[in-house]
C-alpha cells in the first residue's frame, strides 16, 4: 500500500475498533439491543479487501457488518444510529445492527441467515454482467457458511457464468460454538475452489496488506472478464460471537496466542518501521477516531425515533403498476 | 414440581433418549449446549453419538433425518430458530409431509424437529417470524406450538409414538416461564386444544406465548366483570375444532389472537371453519388480534407495538361485547 492508502486504511482499522468497543459499551447499557456482533480482531479483513475496490463495487455481507460498513464509506454517524434503532440509521432504526443497509456506497445489505446473501452475491454480480459494467461485487461470509447449500451453487453458477464476484471467506475458526474441524471435512476454505474450477487463495487475515494484495488481484481477474475467486483470510475473533456468548468452547491459551497476531498494532509497527508514518501522524489519527465515534453516540443519541408510518410505509416499495 | 418450560423439554428429551433408536441432532447443541440452552451438558452426558453437532447445513441435517427416520432409527432435530428452517422447507414440503402419502401409505416418516418461534428480542425481521403457521398449511405434518412447561414436556413424549413428522415450534420467550409439570410420563395427545381458563362471556383462542398473554387480557376483562375463556391451540396441524366449537357453542363470542400478521398464520382458517359450521351460534363477529403484517422492525418502541398486548385483547373483546 502507498503512504496515501496506508494511512486510511490505518484510520478505518482504528475507527472500526473503537466503534465496536464504544458499541459493546453501549449495549450494556442497554442502549442497544437484539444481537451485536462485533468485529474485533478481524478489522484487517473488511479493510484490506474493501480498499481493492472502487466506490462503485458492489459489498455484501453477513451479519457481523460493521466492519464492512464503516470500510464502504458508511458514516459512524449512520451505523451508530442504526444500532440504537433510529430514524437516522442506515436503515432507518428498521434493520438494527445486523440489516446494515447503505445503497449510495453500495454496500447491499447485512444478512442474518447464514449463507443466504451468498448466492445474492452472485446475482449482483450478474446483473453487473447483464448491464455491462465495469464493477466487481465482493461477498463476505464466515466458515460455517460454506457448509450449508447455498455457497455451494452460487460458486458453481458464478464459475459457469464468469462472473465478476469474489467470495471472501473470513475463517475465524469457529462458527458459533463450533470449531470447523469438527463439521467440516475440508477445513481450507480455499480448497473448495478447485470443485468450481475457479482459484482459490489463503491469505493472513491479520495483516491488511496481504488482504489488499490478494483482494487486488482477485478484483482485477474479476473486472477483466476471468470470473470469480475464493479468498480465505485467517482471522480470530478476540470478543464472543456475540455479546450474550460466554466463550467456553475455546481455550483461554489460544486466544492468547493470537492476541499478539491483533491487526493494529501490526500495521502500527509496520508504519512506523518502514518509515511511511510518523508516530505524530498515527496518534492524531487516533486521536481523530476518538472524536469521530464520541460524535457517532452523541448523534445517535440526539436522533429521533422511526415511526409506525415509516415501518407500514417501506413493506413494499410505492406500487408502479396499480390502478388509482 | 414446578419447573420452567426449557426445564420440561430437557425432561421429555431425557425420557426420549431411553429409547437407544432416539437421537438427537442439530447446529450447536452439543459442545455449545444450544442456542437456548436446552441441551446443556448432554453431551457430556450422552455422547456424540446421541448428541450430534452438524455442520450449518439446515436443508441437508432435515433431509438427513427424514432418511434416518424411513430407516427406523428416532432422529430428534433441533433447528436453532425456526427462521433457519425455511432452508429445510423443501425437505419439510415436499418431502417429509407427502412420502408417507405418496408411497400409498407403505413408509413412514417418524421425524420430530423441535425449533424456536416468536418476536420481541429487537432481532430483527429475519430473526423475529413465526413461521409454525406455514408449517400448518401442509396436509402430512403434524404442528404443535406449546405454551406451558407441561404441555411442553408431554407433547414431545407422545411425538415419539407418532408416526408422522412433527414439527414443534418451542416460544423463545417462555423457556424461563414456570409451571407445574407431572414428574411422570405425562402424555399429553398430540390432537386436543386445552382450556387454559374456564369463562362464559368470551373465548379468547391462541397458542403459545399468546394463549399465555390471553390469560393476562382475561384478568383485566376480569375487573370489569367479563369472565372470558381461554383456549390454548396447542396442536396447529390437525386443529381441534371441537374444543373451540363448544366453547362458542357456550360464550357466543371469540377473539382470535395471534402473534403474526393477520392471514400469516392458521387463524383464518379457524375463523372461517366456525363461520361456515357454527355461525348460529355466533352473536357477533369474531375479532381478529394480530400482530402488523410488516417485517418486524428493530426499534425496541414499534417493535412492541407491532405485535397484540394484555391490553389490545381486552381492548377488542370490549369492543365486541359493547357492539
Ligand atoms: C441459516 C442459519 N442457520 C443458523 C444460524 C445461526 N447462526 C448465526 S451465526 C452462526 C455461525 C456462523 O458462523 P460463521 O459463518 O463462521 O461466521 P462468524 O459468526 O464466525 O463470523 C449461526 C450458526 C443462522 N443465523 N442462519
Ligand atoms: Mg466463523
Amino acid at each position: 500500500m502507498d503512504r496515501e492508502l496506508s494511512l486510511r486504511a490505518y484510520h478505518q482499522m482504528a475507527l472500526i475498533r473503537l466503534f465496536e468497543d464504544k458499541a459493546g459499551e453501549q449495549y450494556g447499557r442497554g442502549k442497544i439491543g437484539g444481537f451485536l456482533h462485533l468485529y474485533i480482531g478481524e478489522e484487517a479483513c473488511a479493510v484490506g479487501a474493501i480498499a481493492a475496490l472502487r466506490h462503485e463495487d458492489y459489498v455484501i455481507t453477513h451479519y457481523r457488518d460493521h466492519g464492512h460498513a464503516l470500510a464502504k464509506g458508511c458514516s459512524a454517524r449512520a451505523v451508530m444510529a442504526e444500532l440504537y434503532g433510529k430514524r437516522t440509521g442506515v436503515s432507518k432504526g428498521l434493520g438494527g445492527s445486523m440489516h446494515l443497509f447503505c445503497p449510495e456506497n453500495r454496500l447491499m445489505g447485512g444478512y442474518a441467515i447464514v449463507g443466504g446473501h451468498i448466492p445474492i452475491g452472485t446475482g449482483l454480480a450478474l446483473g453487473i454482467h447483464k448491464l455491462g459494467q465495469d464493477l466487481v461485487c465482493v461477498v463476505f461470509f464466515g466458515d460455517g457458511a460454506v457448509n450449508e447449500g447455498e455457497f455451494h451453487e452460487a460458486l458453481n453458477m458464478a464459475s459457469v457464468w464468469k462472473l465478476p464476484v469474489v467470495f471472501f471467506c473470513e475463517n475465524n475458526l469457529y462458527a458459533m460454538g463450533t470449531e470447523i474441524s469438527r463439521t467440516s471435512a475440508v477445513t481450507e476454505v480455499y480448497r473448495r475452489a478447485e470443485a468450481y474450477a475457479i482459484p482459490g487463495q489463503r491469505v493472513d487475515g491479520m495483516d491488511v496488506e496481504a488482504v489488499y494484495r490478494a483482494t487486488r488481484e482477485a478484483v482485477a481477474r474479476a473486472r477483466d472478464g476471468g470470473g470469480p475467486t475464493l479468498l480465505e483470510a485467517m482471522t480470530y475473533r478476540f470478543k464472543g460471537h456475540s455479546m450474550a456468548d460466554a466463550v467456553s468452547y475455546r481455550t483461554r491459551d489460544e486466544e492468547a496466542e493470537w492476541r499478539p497476531r491483533d491487526p493494529i498494532p501490526l500495521f502500527r509497527e509496520r508504519l512506523l518501521a518502514d518509515g511511511r508514518a510518523t508516530e505524530e501522524e498515527l496518534t492524531a489519527i487516533e486521536q481523530d477516531v476518538k472524536a469521530e465515534v464520541e460524535d457517532a453516540v452523541h448523534f445517535a443519541e440526539e436522533s429521533p425515533e422511526p415511526t409506525m408510518e415509516d415501518v407500514l410505509s417501506s413493506v413494499y416499495a410505492p406500487c408502479r403498476a396499480c390502478s388509482e | 414440581m414446578l419447573i420452567t418450560y426449557r426445564e420440561a423439554i430437557r425432561q421429555a428429551l431425557r425420557e426420549l433418549l431411553k429409547d437407544p433408536t432416539v437421537f438427537l441432532m442439530g447446529e450447536d447443541i452439543g459442545a455449545y449446549g444450544g442456542a437456548f440452552a436446552v441441551t446443556k451438558g448432554f453431551l457430556e452426558e450422552y455422547g456424540p453419538e446421541r448428541v450430534m453437532d452438524t455442520p450449518i447445513s439446515e436443508s441437508g441435517l432435515v433431509s438427513a433425518a427424514i432418511g434416518a427416520g424411513m430407516a427406523g432409527a428416532h432422529p430428534v432435530v433441533e433447528v436453532m430458530t425456526i427462521n433457519f428452517t425455511l432452508l429445510a422447507f423443501d425437505a419439510l414440503v415436499n418431502h417429509a409431509a407427502k412420502i408417507h402419502g405418496m408411497s400409498g401409505g407403505r413408509v413412514n416418516v417418524p421425524l420430530i424437529l423441535r425449533t424456536v418461534t416468536g418476536s420481541g428480542n429487537q432481532l430483527g425481521a429475519q430473526h423475529s417470524q413465526n413461521i409454525e403457521g406455514h408449517y400448518a398449511m401442509v396436509p402430512g405434518l403434524k404442528v404443535l406450538a406449546p405454551a406451558t412447561p407441561a404441555d411442553a414436556k408431554g407433547l414431545l413424549l407422545s411425538a415419539l409414538y407418532e408416526p408422522n413428522p412433527v414439527f414443534i415450534a418451542e416460544h423463545f420467550a417462555l423457556y424461563n416461564t414456570k409451571g407445574e409439570v407431572d414428574e411422570e410420563r405425562a402424555f399429553v395427545p398430540i390432537n386436543k386444544a386445552s382450556v387454559l381458563r374456564e369463562g362464559t362471556d368470551i373465548t379468547l383462542i391462541a397458542y403459545s406465548r399468546m394463549a399465555i398473554i390471553c390469560m393476562k387480557a382475561a384478568e383485566l376483562l376480569a375487573q370489569d366483570g367479563i369472565s372470558a375463556e381461554v383456549l390454548d391451540m396447542r396442536t396447529l396441524r390437525p386443529l381441534d375444532l371441537d374444543t373451540i366449537f363448544t366453547s362458542i357453542a357456550k360464550t357466543h363470542y371469540a377473539v382470535m389472537v395471534e402473534e403474526t400478521g393477520k392471514g400469516t398464520s392458521i387463524g383464518g382458517s379457524l375463523i372461517a371453519e366456525v363461520q361456515e359450521q357454527i355461525f348460529d351460534e355466533l352473536k357477533g363477529p369474531i375479532r381478529w388480534v394480530a400482530g402488523l403484517p410488516v417485517p418486524v422492525p428493530y426499534n425496541k418502541t414499534l417493535e412492541r407495538e407491532a405485535i397484540p398486548s394484555p391490553d389490545s385483547i381486552a381492548r377488542a373483546a370490549h369492543e365486541l361485547l359493547k357492539a
